[in-house]
């Protein structure tokens, strides 16, 4: 709390659960400054009481995706200068997931809706074998490549309307998992995956908005790996080289 | 289930989409044209081409809007699928048979 010149910097945290409201705090602006960095320091310097998520504060492990000032964000990622136009944040926390305090989330839901998709690997090969080996100019290798790279952040999950309307959807995320296994020729369960991805809240649910690809911190297109599902219910599975 | 149908949706869209457009020609042709009904029964009564394209017209409306009424049915109300389920059937039987009936009169002689 305290001082409001133009050097500080407003940051508006929602705090509670789903009953609550927002508190103000404000911290100095500073050159390299990052959404995380702002909500650590308040942690530390002026709000102990505050919980909030976050591990490797680099973009690899996908736990302190937030709202910021009405979008899902990566925060450790976004830098305040991008965002606070008027020098005012606005934190809450991921939409679509039942809140447990603060900013933190119950992220149950959207790992059990991973598994629902089918998107456990299941390997086909033991310890003995030797690696496999992978062609990766394979077309199905490098459509898995294109959305491999997710890091299970659930700023897609946020940002889905069809996800805020009906519970039962697996969203982005899921559905980009089980995209990505389809392709993948050392998948044991191919055909379980994409029948699992077309059960009761699977691909046919996705309205195509692109909220999910248009909020991916690492540019992943959730929306182009559920059209390729949907695509594969007429094409048949994608031929991995391995048949 | 939803794999099926999902195809089933759309398939039919496809095929729908060229029938919708030369279903709307029709009806600009007849209107400008100043066509009373009994000339417009004139030229369908007994015509197996108009009744091969509506009866097929009939039969793409059932499959296509019962899928389509079952998705919205699924995602704006509180009903599960075991209620949808029939519901839309029944609902894809009522278009068959009152679209049959109409192609019926306007085709049979």
């Amino acid at each position: 709390m305290g001082d409001t010149s133009k050097s500080k910097l407003e940051v508006r945290i929602w705090r509670g659960k789903d009953e609550g409201g927002f508190s103000s705090y404000f911290v100095p602006m500073r050159d390299n400054q990052t959404i995380l960095d702002v909500v650590t320091e308040i942690q530390r310097e002026q709000e102990p009481a505050l919980a909030y998520r976050f591990a490797c504060r680099v973009g690899v492990c996908g736990s302190c995706a937030m709202t910021v000032n009405g979008k899902p964000r990566w925060t450790c990622r976004t830098h305040v200068t991008k965002v606070a136009g008027e020098g005012v944040l606005t934190l809450e926390p991921l939409r679509n997931l039942p809140r447990i305090k603060d900013l933190v989330c119950d992220m149950s839901a959207f790992f059990q809706k991973w598994q629902k998709a089918g998107g456990k690997h299941v390997g086909t090969a033991t310890r003995k074998d030797r690696p496999a080996l992978v062609d990766i100019t394979n077309p199905a290798r490098v459509t898995a490549n294109a959305a491999i790279e997710c890091i299970n952040c659930a700023i897609c999950y946020s940002a889905c309307d069809v996800v805020a309307w009906d519970k039962d959807y697996l969203g982005p995320a899921a559905l980009n998992r089980a995209w990505t296994l389809v392709n993948d020729e050392r998948h044991g369960e191919r055909d379980e995956t994409f029948d699992k991805s077309f059960g009761e809240g699977g691909c046919s649910s996705c309205h195509s908005q692109g909220n999910c690809t248009r909020h991916c911190p690492v540019e992943i297109s959730p929306s182009e790996s559920i059209a390729g599902l949907k695509r594969a219910a007429f094409s048949g599975l994608p031929n991995t080289g391995s048949e | 289930m939803e794999r099926s149908l999902f195809k089933a949706q759309r398939i039919s869209a496809l095929l729908l989409a060229p029938w919708v457009l030369i279903h709307l020609g029709l009806i600009l042709y007849a209107v400008r044209g100043g066509l009373t009904a009994s000339e417009i029964l004139a030229r369908t009564q007994g015509s197996v081409f108009w009744g091969l394209f509506y009866g097929s017209f009939v039969l793409l409306v059932t499959i296509h809007a019962p899928i389509g009424l079952r998705n919205i049915l699924r995602e704006w109300t509180p009903l599960k699928n075991n209620n949808i389920n029939p519901m839309c059937f029944m609902f894809g039987l009522f278009i068959f048979v009152m679209g049959i009936r109409a192609v019926t009169a306007v085709v049979a002689v």
